[in-house]
Parts: structure tokens; sequence; C-alpha cells
């Protein structure tokens, strides 16, 4: 665990939260813009954390320390997922801590934890989120291992760093099948946990739709601004490992200034076009209704399924 | 040493059924947990003595029993089984004390609890054929008394009594019939012979003796479909006595297999492992779409049981099929995981057990529809169940994510293959493993939520006081040992090596490189340190706390009631159930589970336009009960009605039965 | 999908087709520290509203006029929310309601009292069923007058509140 290596860490860590609200302010941008509209700055999302920072936090005689707790976890295991996945540099002192198994149970933990929170509130709409939120999490579990399991297949390792540098070594392998079965298999898989169209709608108001905001209809202040946050966060994980384990070039090998500034760069074009992408997916399709999310979760899985044996059979 | 501690622990036991059945019950209860205590922990003390230096021990009572002696010889792989079994019985037999001073305090409960500890501790110890068996045969005896403890007040005892003996009895027959074969073709009774011996056993007689252990120490196991009985015996057990069925004396059917199996036998074709594999995958699917759906707490807890032997059988099938393809160093791998689930299922299991004997003596319910809101009127519990929930849902940085990433390493390096079944078994494990986990999260967020969160549903849940002290021991002691688990799983690394090497049939290597901090796989390019993910955890949340701090933060508002839409009356009846949480995905794998609903609307005399109440029953039924036992039961059933036609009771008849008999038998034997 | 893609093209933009007030800007509510300055979320209560004044206020989140580019969202919980617009005269019914919402805000907090209803019961006052207007039940901080205020009305109060 090299000074430098923690360093690349903390970096990560640090410009990931700072350029997540962005994102989605970007992704808002860009939806209003196809709706004819004009649309809230980019910015809106960093105002709007900052003013629940100075708001009151209310904590009903319902709830116990979970509730407290939840958002604290949530935004912690993201964060220290966006230290292990590899946005700058493969560098980073988090690579050996924790492989893309490690990642996955991570970002788990999270889901759990907000999902107790739902239950601690004591209301209706609260367990309905935890529960629709535990369905799509678990169902969404297989495609996710089954594709992490076709990306280790040719490289032989699990480890994130070691499956980007395999990648940059054999530039083919990224238009391989396995790959690209893979790679559609986790993006609908980042779409479902990421809540967006059409499994669950981001900025919806009617709570018998909800999935992620009925669960966090109780937060208020301090605590909402760290649950949105650590969505964003999110979404910029998500978006991220889909990026550059597929396409990780531009991303540094070292932990020189320069080339981790080059690599910011390259990481914020990918991830500006991923995210550009949903948000214009989620204007031409609808959500789905809550009991079709299996069916597509499920053709996830064939996909990822798919990739794994197709390395064996066509290899 | 070994010796000196296996000889502490006989005795241990050994006293503390003297003062079971002789000291007055309050004394008793002290006495006899106190006592079982020290015999699990002087066992426990033996096999790290083995794990941490690697030698043997053997002792010879040629004369115990006047058919056979028995034979002691600890090894490698039964230290892991008994450090195992020590790690859930020490803090079950403290928990104990004060959980028996309200329930199952009655001598023969008294005495057979620390009998039941040696066995399950000896079981894992015996050398010889004999041996096995006698200990095998101690341990379900002791348990059914201990099934039917609590009988007297609770009728459903005693049905739950007969299911556990009867497969428990279809258990040690296939077993007994197994060791049988083996010790005659073998030529020898003690486990050494038998192994000298297996060159003389051919390949249809190892494969009879490998089903037959595979059904019998199956079913000790609790793998589908042989585990009808652990959903009925576990919840009617005492709680502390379940947490030592589920958490060691369950895993003494993968002992079985493993020893018999891999050991004695050597090992066989790969289709022996993908034998094991499946049925792993059938029961961990089977196990855990059980649990989710369960709103008993204790019956959750036990089809959780089936899914981790699940679990671990796919770790052991996995192994096989590696060991058979000749990749040693893979399946070590695949053996360090199932062994190192076999020890966290025994900490993580014995822990929720002992949680939910605590709620079930704190509110007098198991039904998780009835509790609710015991995490500010049970702290302790809350805090400990929590920590189980976490680490048996695999989550890091607890102890059950180690195991489950050993367990997905080996599979998922299994390819690329050179064989089809396997390039198409693993991602079906891998699948199957994930699924698993992912069920088995929202299964404990749900036992989680409901019991402890939110508000209390009933008075009783409202009115519940925490558990008394040594409850209290037992239960912070399992965290620790859960904790202690996620964080330096490395200490095992040298011991899971030994039982690796103790195992030549299954694996013969090193399969977990350590440097105290990191773990590494031998031929594998993965890492992972708990350690640190635990302390990156931490680092972040203390970094966000500090951030959120620094802030001009305003007051946070406390006195108010939850935001229930604006409705005048909000009460706990408005929160989600436990079946109501399940139900989305209860409707994603309805082709499986095959609910029954009932939906009775009742209309008012007035107008059938006006609904009075509305009855809504669910019944999910266990499928492979219903399907496979019933109908062999009702077979079962048929021939005693016949068999009652013949025996009617009147004395005339029988005697011309007699007459009938005689004259048959002078006609034949003429 | 194609013809989504038509619509949307031949569409652009359509807010600003009608141009706002372009009158003297009124002063604004809030001094430039005040933690809602730029960006206030918005729970809308009905308490007793004959939806005309609802009509006016969903167009005021449209396309044409557009009010969420100056910071202004809906919400779905009064926990996630600055300010509470109150249409309609406060009825018995939802006079409970009414106050359990505002206490579920957390502070600072706004009440927004839209239309003339909710601001005196206009036509329904003295009515039977009526519990008084929404500032005889919670305290009001900004009022919207019409009946029903327009969405030009609605979208220069709200950006007196959030000052953009």
């Amino acid at each position: 665990m090299s000074p430098t290596g923690i360093a690349v860490a903390v970096l990560q860590v640090v410009l990931s939260i700072a350029s997540a609200p962005f994102l989605v302010g970007m992704m808002r941008l860009i939806r209003a813009r196809l709706e004819g509209r004009v649309g809230a700055p980019i910015r809106q999302p960093w105002r709007d954390l900052r003013k629940l920072f100075r708001k009151e936090r209310m904590v009903s005689t319902n709830t116990s320390i979970v509730f407290s707790l939840a958002p604290l976890v949530l935004l912690a295991s993201a964060a220290l997922v966006a230290g292990i996945v590899p946005f700058l540099s493969t560098t980073s002192a988090l690579d050996q801590v924790g492989d893309l198994f490690a990642v996955v149970y991570l970002l788990l933990l999270g889901t759990v934890f907000l999902s107790l929170a739902g239950l601690d509130a004591g209301t209706a709409f609260g367990g309905m989120g935890s529960s629709r939120e535990m369905t799509i999490a678990a169902i969404a579990e297989p495609t996710l291992l089954v594709a992490i399991f076709a990306l280790s297949v040719s490289t032989g390792s699990s480890n994130l760093g070691a499956i980007v540098a395999d990648t940059l070594a054999h530039p083919s392998r990224a238009a391989s099948p396995a790959s690209m079965l893979a790679f559609s298999a986790l993006a609908v898989v980042t779409i479902a946990e990421t809540g967006r169209i059409p499994v669950d709608n981001p900025s919806t108001h009617l709570e018998l739709t909800m999935i992620h905001e009925a669960m966090i209809l109780e937060y208020s202040g301090p605590d909402l601004a760290l649950v949105e946050l650590a969505a964003h966060l999110r979404l910029v994980v998500f978006l991220g490992l889909l990026a550059n384990l597929f396409f990780p070039w531009g991303i540094a090998t070292t932990a020189q200034p320069l080339h981790l500034v080059a690599a910011a760069g390259a990481v914020a074009v990918k991830l500006i076009v991923l995210a550009a992408v949903i948000a214009v997916i989620e204007v031409f399709i609808a959500k789905v209704r809550l009991f079709r999310v299996p069916e597509l979760l499920a053709a996830s899985f064939v996909l990822a399924f798919l990739a794994v044996t197709v390395s064996f059979f066509l290899v | 040493m070994i010796g000196g501690a296996l000889a502490l622990a006989a005795g241990a036991a050994l006293f503390a059924i003297a003062v079971g059945a002789v000291l007055p019950v309050r004394q008793r209860v002290v006495w006899v947990g106190l006592f079982t205590a020290l015999c699990a922990g002087a066992g426990g003390v033996a096999a790290a003595a083995v794990l941490a230096g690697g030698n043997t021990f053997t002792a010879d009572f040629p004369d115990l029993f006047p058919l056979g002696g028995v034979r002691i010889e600890f090894d490698a792989l039964s230290a892991i089984f008994v450090l195992a079994t020590a790690v859930v019985a020490v803090p079950a037999a403290i928990y104990g004390i004060g959980y028996s001073a309200r329930g199952p305090s009655s001598r023969p409960a008294q005495v057979a609890w620390p009998l039941l500890v040696w066995g399950v501790m000896m079981v894992p110890a015996a050398g010889n054929v004999t041996g096995l068996i006698a200990f095998w045969e101690l341990m379900a005896l002791s348990s059914f008394v201990l099934v039917l403890a609590e009988h007297h007040h609770n009728p459903e005892a005693r049905t739950a009594a007969q299911w556990y003996a009867s497969m428990t009895h279809l258990s040690l027959l296939t077993i007994v019939l197994a060791l049988a074969v083996l010790a005659h073709q073998a030529g020898g009774d003690s486990f050494t012979a038998i192994r000298a011996g297996t060159d003389h056993i051919g390949p249809t007689t190892a494969t009879v003796v490998f089903l037959l252990s595979l059904v019998g120490f199956g079913a000790k196991a609790g793998v589908a479909p042989l585990h009808v009985w652990l959903p009925r015996a576990h919840p009617e057990a005492p709680s502390h006595v379940s947490a030592l069925m589920s958490g060691a004396m369950v895993a003494l059917g993968v002992y079985g297999l493993i020893r018999v199996g891999w050991d004695l036998l050597g090992g066989g074709p790969t289709w022996w492992g993908a034998t094991v594999l499946a049925v792993g995958l059938v029961s961990a699917m089977f196990g855990i779409l059980h649990a989710l759906i369960s709103s008993d707490l204790k019956r959750l807890l036990a089809y959780s049981t089936t899914e981790n032997m699940g679990l671990v059988f796919i770790g052991v099938g996995a192994a096989g099929m590696f060991a058979s393809s000749g990749n040693q160093p893979l399946a070590s791998v695949a053996l360090a995981a199932s062994m190192l689930l076999v020890v966290n299922h025994a900490a993580f299991k014995g822990l929720l057990f002992l949680g939910a004997g605590s709620i079930l003596s704190a509110t007098g319910t198991r039904d998780l529809d009835r509790l609710g809101g015991l995490a500010r009127r049970m702290p302790v519990t809350a805090a400990t169940f929590a920590v189980g929930s976490l680490a048996i849902a695999a989550l890091p940085p607890l102890n059950g994510f180690v195991s489950e990433w050993l367990l997905l390493q080996s599979l998922v390096h299994s390819l690329p293959s050179n064989a089809a079944v396997v390039a198409v078994a693993m991602p079906v494990a891998v699948a199957v493993v994930a699924l698993t986990g992912g069920l088995a999260a929202a299964t404990f967020v749900k036992a989680f939520g409901t019991t402890f969160l939110a508000l209390p549903r009933t008075v009783e849940a409202d009115q519940a006081h925490e558990s008394p002290r040594t409850m209290q021991i037992g239960l912070i002691a399992l965290a620790g040992v859960c904790v202690a688990l996620a964080l330096a799983p490395t200490a095992l690394a040298a011991p899971l090596q030994r039982v690796s090497l103790a195992v030549g049939g299954l694996a013969d290597g090193r399969p977990i490189h350590t440097n105290g901090v990191y773990l590494q796989l031998s031929g594998i390019e993965a890492g992972l340190s708990p350690l640190l993910l635990a302390t990156g955890l931490a680092v972040m949340m203390v970094a966000v706390l500090v951030v959120v701090r620094r802030g001009r933060l305003r007051r946070t508002v406390r006195d108010i009631p939850a935001w229930g839409c604006g409705r005048t009356v909000q009460t706990a009846r408005m929160e989600y159930t436990a079946t109501s949480f399940a139900e989305p995905l209860q409707r994603v794998f309805d082709d499986v589970l095959h609910p029954e609903i009932d939906i009775d609307v009742d209309h008012r005399t007035e107008s059938r336009h006006y609904v009075q109440a509305i009855r809504y029953r669910m019944h999910i039924r266990d499928g492979f009960e219903h399907r496979l036992y019933l109908p062999v039961l009702s077979v079962v059933r048929r021939w005693g009605d016949g068999a009652r036609r013949v025996q009617n009771g009147s004395i005339h008849r029988y005697l011309a039965y007699s007459l009938i008999t005689l004259i048959v038998v002078l006609v034949v034997s003429r | 999908m194609l013809k989504l893609l038509r619509k949307i093209v031949q569409t652009g933009r359509v807010t600003g087709t009608v141009p706002l007030d372009a009158g003297p800007r009124p002063s604004l509510l809030l001094n430039a520290a005040h933690p809602l300055r730029g960006s206030v979320q918005i729970r809308q209560v009905d308490a007793g509203s004959c939806n005309g004044c609802e009509t006016e206020f969903a167009a005021a989140f449209g396309p044409v006029y557009d009010v969420e580019r100056f910071g202004v969202r809906l919400v779905a919980s009064p926990r996630h929310a600055d300010a509470l617009v109150v249409t309609g005269p406060v009825t018995r019914n939802m006079a409970v309601p009414l106050v359990k919402t505002f206490e579920a805000t957390p502070g600072p907090k706004l009440v927004i009292a839209l239309g003339d209803c909710a601001r005196d019961c206009g036509v329904f006052a003295g009515g039977y069923g009526v519990a008084g207007s929404v500032a005889d039940v919670v305290p009001v901080d900004v009022e919207i007058p019409g009946c029903p205020p327009t969405p030009d009305d609605i979208v220069a109060s709200l950006r007196r509140v959030v000052g953009r």
C-alpha cells in the first residue's frame, strides 16, 4: 500500500463525489431540452444538496438508530467503491483490497441499509419501497456476478486493475462476443440498480409507483442530502464500471499527475456519453410495470450466461 | 495436551450429566450450563491444538463395547468441525443458563443437553466405524429428547419429534449400511484399516457406499429433499439447542460425506462431485426461497440452514469435480471455502438462533408479523442480531462475505476448462450462489426489519424487555466471534491448509496465502483484505460524519410522528409486515412456490354492492414434502389400515392364526 | 421512436413562447444568505380546492412556463420540501392533515397560499364545510392572488421566493 496509491484512491473518491451531482444535473438538463423545456442549470443538484445540509433534520419517534446510520453506510460504501474502481488509474491502493465481487457486495450493503431504513420509518410507503428495492436487488445479483464471471474468464482474475490492464493489452478482447454480451447484461443491471427508467422513475411524485423514492420519503435535511448524494455517486460508480471495464482507453497505468489529468478527462468524456445515452433513452421509453422488471432482468441474465458459455464454446 | 483436553471434555460432560440428574432445578440449570460450556471449551482447545500443530491425536479403547471398541482419531478435518461446534456450543451453553431458567429445566432436558454437546464433538473425533455410529446415535437420541423438551405446552413439538426421529433413523440406517459394507470390503473397522484396504473395493461397491452415505449424511445435513425434519424440529427445540443443532450438528452431515467419500474411499469419478454440487444447488435455492416467505422466525432460520448447507455442498461438490479433473489447487480453494463457511455458519446461525430465542422468551411469539419495534426495547439482542443478519447475508465487512468470496473465486476460476460439463455447471452454480446471496439479503432485511424496527405490532412486542445477563453474554460472545472471523480470516489460512492436506482424495495444497492482511489464493490472481475493507468503510463513515458536522447544522427535531400522508391516525397496522415484504419476490417465484390463495368476501346483508369483510389466506406448502413424502406416507397408512383388519384384538382370531401357522410350519418342515 | 424524434426536432424549445411579464421585478423575499435561495422544493397541498388552481399550477411546471429552470421542483414528501403550496379554502377534513403536513416539513420553511380561496376562502367563505382560510390554520408567508392565478403570476411569485 504505497502513499501514491492511497493518494490516487482519495483523489478518485473526491473527484467522483464532486462530479456526481453535475452528472445528474446534466442528465436532467438533457431530458428537459428533449422535452422542449429550458431546464435547471447543471449545478442545480449541488445547490439542492447545499440547501439540504442547511435545513433541519427530522427524526420521527418511530425510528431507531438504523435510520440515522443508513445514510452514512450508504454513502460510505459507495465512496469506498469509488476508491476501488479504476476511474483514473490502475494503481489505486484499494485495488488489491477488494475485487469486483467485493464491489458488488459493498453496493448491496448500501442497498440493505437503505431498505432497513425504509422499514424503520414504520410507514406503509417506506416498507413498500424497501420490499421492492430488495426484490430488484436480489434478482439483479445473478446477472451481476455471472457478468463478472464472463469478464474474469479471459483475464484469469476478478480484480478490476487486472481486467483493465488485460483489456489494454489485448484490445481485440473488447470487441469479442463475450465482452459485448457481458456489456449489454451489465448495462441493463446498471439501469435497474441506479433506479432509472424503465425500472424506476427518479422524478416520480406518485408513491405507488416508487421504489427508491418511497424508501426515503421520511428523510429530511442533511440525511436526505447524504442519501441523494449517495444515489448520485452510485450512478457514477456504475457508469464508471461500465465505461472502464469495457473501454479502458485513456486510463493511467501510473500515478503521474499528468497521466491522471488525462485520465480524468477521458473518464469524464466516457461518463458524459453514457449518461447522455441513458437520459435520451429515458425520454423515449416509459416505465414498465413492477412485475415486468423481473422479465427484463431475466433477459439480462441470459445475456450474461451466454457471455460465459460463449467464451468456452467459441474460444 | 490434546488427549488431556479431550479427557477434560469427557469428564466435564459426565459431571454435567450427573449434576443435571441430581441437583434441584435452580442450581441444576447453572451447573449444567457451566460444565457443558467447559466441555465444549475443552473440545475447542483440543481442536485448536490440532489445527495449530498439525499432528493427529489417536487413542484406542478396544473393549468399550461387547462387539467392538472405540478408536479416537483426531485429525485436522475432525478438528475444524469440532472447532465449529465449540464456537457455537460454549456461548449456547452459557446462554442456556438464562434460557432454561424460564424454559426447559426438566431433568431429562438438562441431562440430554451435555450429552448432545459431547456427542456432536465426538462424532468427528471417532476413528473407527463403531465409534462413529455410537457417537452418531448418542447425538441423535439426545437431540430427540431435547426436541421434545417443551412438548407439555407445545403440542407441535410432538409432530416435530416424530418427523425428526424418522428422518434421523433413516439417516442412521443408511450410514450403518454404508459403513458396514465399507468395513467389510476393506477388511477392517478402523479408518486407517479402511484407507489401507480401499484397493479391494470395486467401483460398484464404492458407488453404492458413496450413494448410501450421500443419503445418510445428506439427511443429517438437511439438504433438499431430505430437509423435511429441519423446519419442524428447529423451531420446536429450545433455542440454544436449535443453535447447536443448526450451527454444528447439521454440519456433521458434510463431515461424514467428506470423510467417507473423499477420505476413506479416496474420491471417485467426476459425477460424484457433480451430484453433490447438484444437491447443493437445489438445496440452496429451495432453502432460501422458503426462508424468504416464512414468517415464523425460527422456521426461517431453519430453512436458511438448508440453504447454507446447500452452499457448503456446492463447495464440496465443486472441489470433488476439480479434484477428479486434476485441478488440485482449485479443489483446495473450494474445500477451504466450504470449511470456512461451516465455521462461519456455526457462528452466525448460532447467534441468530440465540437471538430468536431471546425474542421468543421476551415476547412469547416467533411470528414476525406480530413483532416489531424491539430495537429500542432489546438493544443487545437487536445489535447482535444485526451482526448475525449482515453476516449471513454475506455482506462485507462481515465473515459471511469472506466464505462467499472464496466460494465464488473457486467457481469462477474453473474456466477455461476442457470439460463441457464444467463450462455449463459453473455459470449455473455462480448464478445460484448469487441469487441465494441476493435473496438471503432480502430475507434478513425482512427478518431484522420487521422484528426490530418501526413500531411494535402487538402488545406483547410493546412490553418486551431485554433478556437476562447470561443470555446477553452468549449473544455478545457469538457476535464477537463473527466480527473476529470477519476481520482476521487470515488466521485460518494455515489451519485450512492442514484440513486440505488431511483430505488427500479431495485436495492437497495450500489454498490461501496470507501476509496477515491480504488473502491471496493459490493459482488465482485475486486478492481481498477483509480488514482493510472494514477499515476503509469505517474511515469513509467517519469522514462523511466529520464533513457533515462541520457544516452549519441546524437542530434535529425528534418529537414528531412519522410522515403518514397527513392521516389522522397512524398505527402499526399500516406498517409493512413480513408477509407483505416478501410478496413481490413470492410473486416472482410463483411458478416454483405454488402458493394457495383463498379470498373470501362477505357482503352486507342490505346490498351485494357493499363489502363487509375480506378474508385473505395464503398458504405455501413445502413442495418436496407435498409431492414426495405425503404420497409415501399415505401408502404406509393404507397398508396400516389393511393390517388392522388382520389384527383386530380378538383372542379367538389370534389363536386361529397360531393354529394355522403351526400347521403350515409342520407341513413345510416335514 | 423515429416519429417521436421528428416531433422533438420539429417542436424545438417551447419555453418562452409566452413571454413572462417583463415589468419591474418585485422585491425578493429572502436575503442572499438564506438557505432556500436558489433551490426550493415544493409539496403541494390541496386543502379543498376546486382544482382550478391545480391546473394553473401544473401549467407553471409544464414546458411553456418551465419554472423548474429557476430551481423550483415538486417533491412527494413534506420532509423533502422547503415550501408548501396550499390551494383552496381549508375544509374541515383537511385542517388536521394540513397542520400535520406543516409540522412534518423541516425548517426553514415557507407556506404559499395559492389563489383567492386560499387567501380568504373566496366564494366558499362561510360555507358549511369550510374551516377557514389557509392563514387561519398555518402561518402564510406568500400569497398569490387570482381565481385562478395565471401561470405567469405563479412563476413570478415563485421567482420572488427562489430569487432567480
